[in-house]
């Protein structure tokens, strides 16, 4: 009877310990914010364009390496130009488990859409990931082999000339308005969902160019569907080294990149925005990353904190100018 | 017969004991996560897809193409047993389903539902195979006017040919077109029909004002068609029968022997031209880019209905309107691979996790996956794996039928709240929000009483899915047209003298929707005519 007493306390002081042990442990753990739940990765475009594509890439470096406890699952909110992704990241204030997968319509829509009252500076900046790069894009059905060709051919057709490219007042479009100011050109744009629809739509035939990144347009290119004319970068393309660049034909101020950045909501936790600057830091340094960014040419470019702010704030100056002169 | 080499390579891949593993694990997974309201093949492949990584790229496509089979299957069960689509994919099985079950044949329609799908999944798989390459090259020559021009042949099957009131029925599109416009507008990035001022959005937290900016938010999101079917279908269908029965419902009891089952699928022989038709009207819709299984199965319905001898029938139960719907669903889940493996575009949200996955894995979807020597192992391995999915989804699907015939055995009593808490979850969840609870139960309530005035459902749910795609895909036509109408008959802008240039695939559906849209008209005027010469 005694001796089963002194087991019991025996039990009880180990129970007592083995609890101790446990909150010890979680509350190292609680030192190092985890998040406890799937991460929301919202990308502000469909499922088919360049940013869906690289949601799921991200996606899929973070869940193979184990970079983190929870899975990151991509939710495509592509309506209105990104708007619908804007408001939804304002409405998930203060939240640790959304972070937002941005374009240049980060800086594009909430200039044009001011109604939506959206502040891009309230947002918390996480790291930018990678430049984009753009190309003029023709089918190969066409006799159109550079850019001369390719201006003489819209000024032939005018207003018939039709341009393909994703949203209404979106970097395509604002690349098409460069492009009408420079060579002093007139082309009907018309908006569709995702980049990936709009390749299709060249490869298809059923519209004249488009100013698609490399990786949308690669695997047409590759079926020997379409052509690449001239590139919106300051240096050829490893990708494609015989693709002239704007710059060297005469046209300086003809260079643009898409920024592919990671934001949290206004108001994200400290512990939350260090972890995925974290995590996101692993992604840019693993191979796969690296592998991809080289094929796709992409220019990695990591910054973060207050030096992605200042630089989101530049972006959005260099927009405005860019859209008054679209508006005029 | 290098197709054949290739998709005999393909077998063999498929009977490795890992992948025919996978094939069953999927399957089963998939008739579970189909038959929960809810719960779609979406919500199957997103939860599952982190698993794939451990095995695999090959074995991995198999356990989602698997899973993906599955969930087509266990989509009818709900929409059988309890009138509530399992998955947006059997909306249309509820139509005929559920009334059968109703009259205590929910045996006959879950056989009939399940080899219809088995009949569909193989029919496409076939020209699947048969046609891949080609056919990519065809879907390719869809651009907006054939999207918009088939968007208007599937609007004028329902006026043309559905049976109900003329008026009720143009009266229920409308209305769907209608709710369909709510939200977002892809084109100009403007709000519409938000039910506030947009710039109510912006930061109010506090007062009274907060309310009405969530309420405008959760518009802003768009009316999901899975919130109005789950509301007509579920909701109103639930208050429907408790009104016509008084609770008082009894099932006579089910035949589930495997004799029955045998005999079952042996009378299933004189609606075989209809699952014929429904495969392949359901794969082709399936090619298209921007359709899916959705639209395939209720665009099958519709068609099914008016090519029927007795179209009045329609909807009160009968098994041609179960095996139209789920043999198109089948074959169009089959089929929306296509422009996914050689397009690289997604024709339905499944797979686009399904792409995802692929990019993961490292392959790239696009026109090279089936020409690059690499890839084939990949391609041919799914498509033949689809084969065994096929059989195994039929052999487990007729084996749970007891189950799930259990299910009726239950009191009506008990099963209307069962039925209501599962429409509130199946709501909720694709979102995580209330706002679509409370639509989905107005739905719900609205549904019952167009109902009781006989207007017809179908048509409004098809417009909520058709809608934003005809109307996406008509003003991209106009926009590269320069807003003139000639784009959607020829390739060419006529020039001054010209009448006619080269006719585009466009024209054809055109003329069909015309026919189809003055079908009515003239056999009103026959009908005058008869009468007075009697």
């Amino acid at each position: 009877m005694n001796w089963n007493f002194i087991k019991s306390r025996m039990l009880m002081r180990m129970a007592i310990l083995a609890v101790c042990a446990v909150f010890l442990g979680a509350s190292y753990a609680a030192a190092q914010w985890q998040p406890r739940k799937p991460v929301e990765f919202v990308v502000m475009a469909g499922k088919g364009g360049g940013a869906g594509k690289l949601s799921r890439l991200f996606q899929a470096i973070i869940q193979k390496n184990n970079f983190s406890n929870q899975p990151f699952t991509p939710v495509y909110k592509s309506g209105g130009s990104g708007a619908e992704a804007l408001v939804y990241m304002r409405q998930k204030r203060r939240d640790s488990h959304t972070i937002l997968l941005t374009l240049n319509s980060f800086f594009t829509t909430p200039l044009r859409q001011k109604n939506l009252g959206i502040d891009i500076e309230t947002f918390s900046p996480i790291a930018r990931m990678a430049l984009d790069t753009f190309i003029l894009w023709v089918n190969t059905d066409t006799t159109i082999m550079n850019l001369n060709d390719w201006v003489a051919a819209v000024k032939a057709k005018g207003k018939s000339w039709n341009m393909a490219g994703t949203g209404k007042f979106q970097e395509d479009q604002l690349l098409t308005n460069i492009l009408e100011a420079t060579f002093d050109l007139k082309m009907t744009y018309t908006p569709y969902k995702g980049g990936g629809t709009v390749a299709k739509n060249l490869a298809g035939n059923h519209t004249n160019s488009t100013v698609n990144n490399p990786a949308e347009q690669d695997s047409w290119h590759k079926a020997g569907k379409t052509r690449p004319l001239v590139a919106f970068t300051p240096e050829r393309l490893g990708m494609y080294p015989d693709v002239p660049t704007f710059k060297e034909l005469g046209y300086d101020g003809m260079t643009y990149y898409m920024q592919r950045s990671i934001i949290g909501p206004p108001q994200m936790p400290q512990e939350a925005v260090d972890y995925y600057i974290g995590v996101f830091r692993k992604v840019h340094e693993s191979a796969q990353w690296i592998a991809h960014a080289k094929k796709k040419s992409l220019f990695r470019d990591f910054i973060t904190g207050q030096e992605l702010k200042s630089y989101f704030l530049s972006e959005r100056d260099k927009h405005r100018v860019l859209l008054a002169k679209i508006n005029k | 017969m290098e197709t054949f080499w290739h998709l005999m390579d393909g077998f063999v891949t498929s009977f490795e004991l890992i992948n025919l593993f996978m094939i069953v694990l999927g399957v089963v997974a998939g008739l579970f996560v189909g038959a929960m309201p809810g719960l779609g093949s979406v919500n199957g492949v997103a939860i599952l897809l982190p698993i794939t990584f451990i095995v695999p790229p090959t074995s991995a496509i198999i356990f989602l193409g698997a899973l993906y089979y599955g969930a087509m299957y266990g989509g009818a069960i709900s929409s059988i047993m309890l009138g509530i689509p399992g998955a947006s994919t059997a909306v249309a099985t509820t139509f005929d389903g559920r009334p059968m079950a109703l009259k205590g044949q929910a045996d006959t329609a879950l056989i009939a539902a399940a080899t219809a799908s088995f009949f569909g999944g193989t029919v496409s798989i076939i020209l699947f195979t048969l046609f891949a390459p080609p056919l990519a090259d065809f879907a390719l020559s869809f651009g907006p006017p054939e999207e918009f021009a088939l968007m208007l042949m599937a609007f004028a099957t329902f006026v043309g040919l559905g049976g109900d009131s003329i008026l009720k029925t143009l009266f229920c599109i409308s209305f769907g077109l209608v709710l369909s416009a709510v939200g977002l507008d892809i084109l100009s990035g403007e709000p519409r029909l938000v039910f506030g001022n947009p710039s109510y959005l912006a930061g109010l937290i506090t007062g009274d004002k907060y309310y009405l900016a969530e309420f405008t938010i959760g518009f802003m999101r768009k009316i999901s068609f899975l919130v109005l079917a789950i509301g007509i279908y579920g909701i109103g269908e639930m208050l429907w029968t408790i009104e016509t029965t008084k609770g008082g419902i009894t099932f006579s009891q089910a035949n589930v022997t495997l004799r029955g089952i045998i005999r079952t699928i042996g009378a299933l022989r004189k609606n075989i031209p209809m699952m014929t038709f429904g495969s392949l009207l359901g794969f082709f819709v399936g090619i298209l880019p921007a359709a899916g299984a959705t639209p395939g199965s209720l665009m099958a319905y519709g068609m099914a209905k008016s090519f029927s001898r007795n179209p009045q029938a329609f909807g009160t139960g009968i098994v041609d309107g179960v095996v139209a719907p789920e043999s198109a669903n089948n074959a169009a889940s089959t089929g929306s691979m296509l422009p996914m493996l050689t397009l690289g575009i997604p024709g339905s949200p499944t797979t686009a996790i399904l792409l995802g996955g692929m990019i993961a894995w490292g392959l790239t979807p696009g026109p090279t996956l089936f020409s690059e020597v690499e890839t084939q192992e990949f391609v041919w391995g799914l498509i033949a794996s689809l084969y065994v999915a096929n059989t195994a989804a039929l052999v487990f699907n007729l084996a749970f039928i007891p189950i799930f015939v259990m299910v009726l055995k239950m009191p009506f009593t008990i099963l209307a709240p069962v039925i209501f808490l599962l429409c509130v979850v199946g709501g909720y969840v694709p979102n995580l929000n209330m706002h679509d609870v409370w639509l989905m139960l107005i739905f719900g309530l609205g549904g019952y009483i167009l109902r009781k005035l006989a207007y017809p459902m179908a048509p409004i749910v098809l417009a909520i899915v058709l809608g934003p795609l005809a109307e996406e895909s008509l003003r991209q036509s106009l926009s590269i047209s320069q807003g003139e109408i000639w784009i959607f008959f020829m390739m060419e802008k006529p020039l001054p003298d010209q009448f006619f240039t080269e006719p585009r695939i466009a024209l054809l559906f055109v003329i069909m929707s015309v026919a189809l849209f003055s079908f009515p008209l003239v056999k009103m005027v026959l009908n005058a005519r008869k009468q007075r010469q009697s």
